[in-house]
This record gives C-alpha cells, structure tokens and sequence, in this order.
C-alpha cells in the first residue's frame, strides 16, 4: 500500500497545510513525494518523539502533517507525544504506520505492530483508519484531510483477491453475502479470506464484513448489518491485532449498549509467539488461526 | 521592571499560598526570564513554550502582569474547574499554546512552531524555556539535534539553569559537565547569562540569530530566588509555605 500512499499524497502535496515528515524510512517508496513536496518532505532522523513533537508545532500553525514510519516505531515510543502534543490539543496529524499486525514477518517481533489501534484509539480524539485493500488507501487519505483531527493510517500488503468486487469505500462494507453467520474482518488479512470464503455454497458461508475505521461508531453501524446479525445470531471478528483493545472488544461493547449483542460472539486475534518461532506474515496468522482455512473451518465448526 | 518583577514575585507567592501548592522553587528561577521575556521581548508575531510546565504559575503571573490574564483568573489557580491547572493546559488560555508539564516534549514542539514559521515565510521568532534537568530527557537531545540541524534560526533556547532537579542536584543526579559547551559542540549560538538579570536576560534575547543557529541562552539562576530559605533549598521544588513562611517570604521580597 506504500506506492499507493505516495500516489495519493503526491495528489495533495500543493496544498497550503501540506507537509510529510519521515523518520528517516520509506526508501523504496516515497522517493517520487519527496521530489515534488521539496522542502515540506522532512527527515527527521531516527528520532520518533521529536518528529510527533514537531509536526504538533506545524500543527499548531495550521498544517496538517503526516508522519510516517514503520508500525512499529510510529505508536509506541512516541506515545507521550502523541497523547499529549497531538491529542489534547486535537491536531490534525496524521500518523502512518507501514506494516501493521505482522507485517513484517520474520524481521522478528520488534518489528510488529500488535497493538497499535487498539492504544491509539484509547487515546482523546484519535480515530484509526485500516485500510483493507489498496483503493482504500486513497478514500481513507481523503476522509482524513477533510477530518481535521488526530488520525492513525495503518498500512499493510494489498491481498484483494481477483475478480473481487470492492464496494466503494466507508467505515463499514459487506463484501459477501452469506447464511453461515456474520464475519467482519479489519485489515487486509480479508482478501484471503474472502477468497475462499467467495468459493464456498451461499448458505454455508459466512457474511463477510470490513471494518476499517475505529473505535466503532455506533451511527455508522449499518442497518443491514445488524439487521443480518439480529438473524445470524453469530459474530465472528476477525483481526491482526491482539484481543485487548482490538476491534472485537469495541464492537461488542458497543453492540451491548445497543442491546444488540448475538448469542454467540468468536474472536480471531493475534496471540503473539505461541511457538515462540519466528517467520512470515501467513506463518504468524496460521500460529494465530487467522489464515483463511483456519478462519473459515472454525466458523463452520 | 524591578518594581515589576517585584510585584509578580508577590504576587506568585500569593497564588502558591493560596492555593496550597508547592513548585515555588522553580517558579522564582524562571520569573525574571519570563517577566523579561513578556515584557521587553515578545513581538506580536513571536511564539512561546514553556517546556518545563512546573513553571506555570510564574507563566500565569507574567501573562497577568502583562494583561492577558485577569486577578479573577489568578484566585482559581489549582481551583475545581479551573483553567489554570498546575501545569499549562492544552485549551482555555489563548497565550498557552501547548499543554506542557512532561518534560523533553516543549524543544520539539517549538521546533516545530520555528520550522512551520519558516515554510509558510512567517514573521516572528519562537522562544522555549525550559530546565536544567530536562537535558536528561533523550527526547530533549533529539530535538536539539533537529532544530541545529534544521537551521531554525528564529529558535531561542531559554535554559533554567537552577542546579537542582526532583531528587536532588543535576550534578548528583546526571551530570553534563557544562551544557553551554555542550550546546555549542551542536552548533548552536550560545550565550550564558544571569537569569536573574533582566537587563542582560534583555539584552541577550534581543540579539539577533546569526548564520541560521538556533540561540541558547544558559541563564545561571537560583532556585528559590529572592526568598533566603529556599534559595537553593531542593524541598522548595514541593512543599506549599505555612502562613508564616509566606509572610516571611512577602517581608523578603517587599524590601529587597
């Protein structure tokens, strides 16, 4: 989704409010940015507090910057910034963090992004936006540009499987009708398991749901939605974030305020290293049941 | 502006003591930089953070010695449902642009108020103060690193050097030798001063930037300043004065 990012920020680079600090990665990829954003493209070195520090003070000054690192290195050791440079003072800075949940494989475990939304999003004004395909990217770029508010941009690899037929974007999108329960999926781990789920006969399958902005918010909610779960009875949520503060525990709560919760309700989360091993982004998922067969076997189970 | 430093300094005292509160130590080093700074120095285009956010209440007394807070607001300093918390707050006082207290964070954020200032071709300098003990912070280094390397040349660094941090001296706790040449080995425009002086503190805030460095200013000042029992007293970073203390402390400061 890197190269779709650069695209669209290159779309937006004139803007008055425009500026994109690094800490010091995206080599590969924003190259063709920085060349046209000129001096409003800033390095600011391996230093995450100083560059959350900074952007808050071109925030400050009306510009609504974007700061990119990896995943990892984006929420976590810059927390404090971001809580309270960023957030109390509700400043329109956009976070970007490349490589969310385990995507970056066998780099190893401190290069995971486990529980970046779910902190992110305890956080005064914070939203969470998770792309799962990569026209998403684009849509989800706008609707924060015209926001204005604390953002989070988790980035991953583009899994849309082919032939799919991708709704435009929003919050909430079914992407596949089904009579085997409700399924809603954050990120981009729902292209394999859409591609399978897809082959399956229309009654055995599941619903299929995306979710790509947190926390939940209960008027985006839509009414087919609940109206399918009010029938299904089952909620199986699906994500590549660990359990605490994921997508599961938003939604749910927010459907037992709403007395809308199903009799059966499944999670499919992140567990860390239960082997303790180490290797790809689908080795993690598989050790975590979040790979398709997995999902899917467990649903219909 | 001794007279006015004189009445600011009871005045902060008053706040503290009424409002039972401790941080008075702090608070004397950094009044004469701030009363200096707000009143001689600050142009209508120029920026400030107050990076160490233990100085509030010298901050509230100068903003009212200058007229942009009121005696109303004063009184509900520490208060139920005030504005003026004991550390600067993220809304509610238009001339407090960040909510500061945490330290390592006000470097960063004026770096980033002198690099926007810079993109848009702004007028106005941006001023930080901040500590002595917040050069333990590693987050203050990477700001420094930044703002040299950046070239912020409407960047002023105003540094309390007052020698004493939470738990004791900076020299016991973490000493850096000396922080001017320190500043300077990272290519900034160093100057140290008295910061109890308003005339030099005047002077040298009013120097123009030279050849895009950022400038420092290493105020020497004393904790507790102007009030003899807690001059250089670290327990002064905590304790609220008893009502003969604050009297004390008044009859100190009247005659000085």
């Amino acid at each position: 989704m890197r190269n779709i990012l650069t695209t669209s920020l290159i779309t937006h680079a004139a803007r008055p409010d425009f500026a994109f600090l690094t800490g010091d990665l995206g080599f590969g990829a924003l190259e063709p940015l920085r060349g046209v954003a000129g001096d409003r493209f800033i390095n600011c070195g391996i230093a995450e507090q100083n560059m959350i520090s900074v952007a808050s003070g071109l925030g400050r000054l009306g510009f609504a910057p974007w700061v990119y690192s990896i995943a990892p290195f984006i929420y976590a050791r810059p927390l404090e910034q971001i809580r309270n440079d960023v957030c109390l003072h509700r400043l329109p800075v956009c976070l970007i963090g490349n490589g969310g949940g385990y995507g970056y494989g066998v780099m190893g475990a401190t290069h995971h992004a486990l529980e970046d939304y779910g902190i992110l999003c305890t956080l005064q004004g914070m939203r969470a936006y998770i792309p799962a395909f990569a026209p998403d990217v684009t849509a989800a770029i706008g609707r924060i540009l015209a926001a204005r508010e604390p953002a989070y941009l988790r980035l991953g690899r583009d899994e849309l499987p082919s032939g799919a037929d991708l709704p435009p974007y929003s919050p909430w999108r079914r992407l596949l009708a089904g009579g085997g329960g409700t399924m809603v999926i954050v990120g981009p781990l729902a292209g394999g398991i859409l591609a399978v789920a897809r082959e399956l006969p229309a009654e055995a399958r599941p619903s299929v749901w995306i979710l790509c902005e947190l926390p939940v918010r209960m008027e985006e909610i839509p009414e087919l939605f609940l109206a399918e779960l009010r029938s299904s009875r089952r909620l199986l949520v699906v994500e590549e974030h660990v359990a605490a503060g994921g997508a599961g525990q938003m939604l749910l709560h927010g459907l037992a305020l709403r007395g809308e919760v199903p009799p059966r309700f499944e999670h499919r989360f992140a567990r860390g290293y239960p082997s303790g091993l180490y290797g790809s982004q689908d080795f993690h998922r598989k050790e975590c049941g979040l790979d398709p067969g997995s999902v899917l076997a467990g649903f219909r189970g | 502006m001794r007279e006015l430093i004189r009445n600011a300094k009871l005045r902060l005292l008053r706040m503290h003591f009424e409002a039972r509160v401790g941080h008075i130590g702090g608070n004397l080093s950094a009044l004469e930089m701030l009363m200096t700074l707000y009143h001689r120095v600050l142009a209508p285009d120029d920026l400030f953070v107050l990076s160490k956010g233990h100085s509030a209440g010298a901050l509230y007394t100068t903003l009212w010695s200058v007229g942009k807070l009121r005696e109303d607001d004063l009184v509900q300093f520490h208060q139920e449902g005030t504005s003026l918390s004991g550390h600067p707050p993220a809304t509610g006082i238009p001339d407090v642009i960040f909510a500061t207290g945490s330290l390592g964070h006000g470097l960063g954020l004026a770096a980033g108020l002198a690099l926007g200032k810079r993109l848009k071709g702004a007028p106005g300098r941006v001023f930080c103060l901040l500590s002595d003990g917040e050069w333990n912070e590693g987050s203050t280094w990477e700001s420094l690193i930044f703002a040299a390397h950046q070239r912020l040349d409407s960047l002023t660094l105003m540094i309390d050097l007052n020698g004493l941090q939470g738990f004791g001296s900076t020299r016991e706790v973490a000493d850096l030798g000396s922080l001017k040449e320190k500043l300077e080995s990272f290519g900034l425009d160093v100057e140290a001063v008295d910061g109890h002086d308003a005339l030099s503190l005047e002077r040298a805030l009013l120097q123009p930037p030279t050849g895009g460095r950022p400038r420092a200013l290493v105020a020497r000042s004393i904790k507790g300043h102007g009030v003899s029992f807690m001059e250089r007293k670290m327990e002064w970073h905590y304790h609220p004065m008893a009502a003969e203390q604050y009297a004390e402390a008044v009859r100190e400061v009247t005659e000085s």
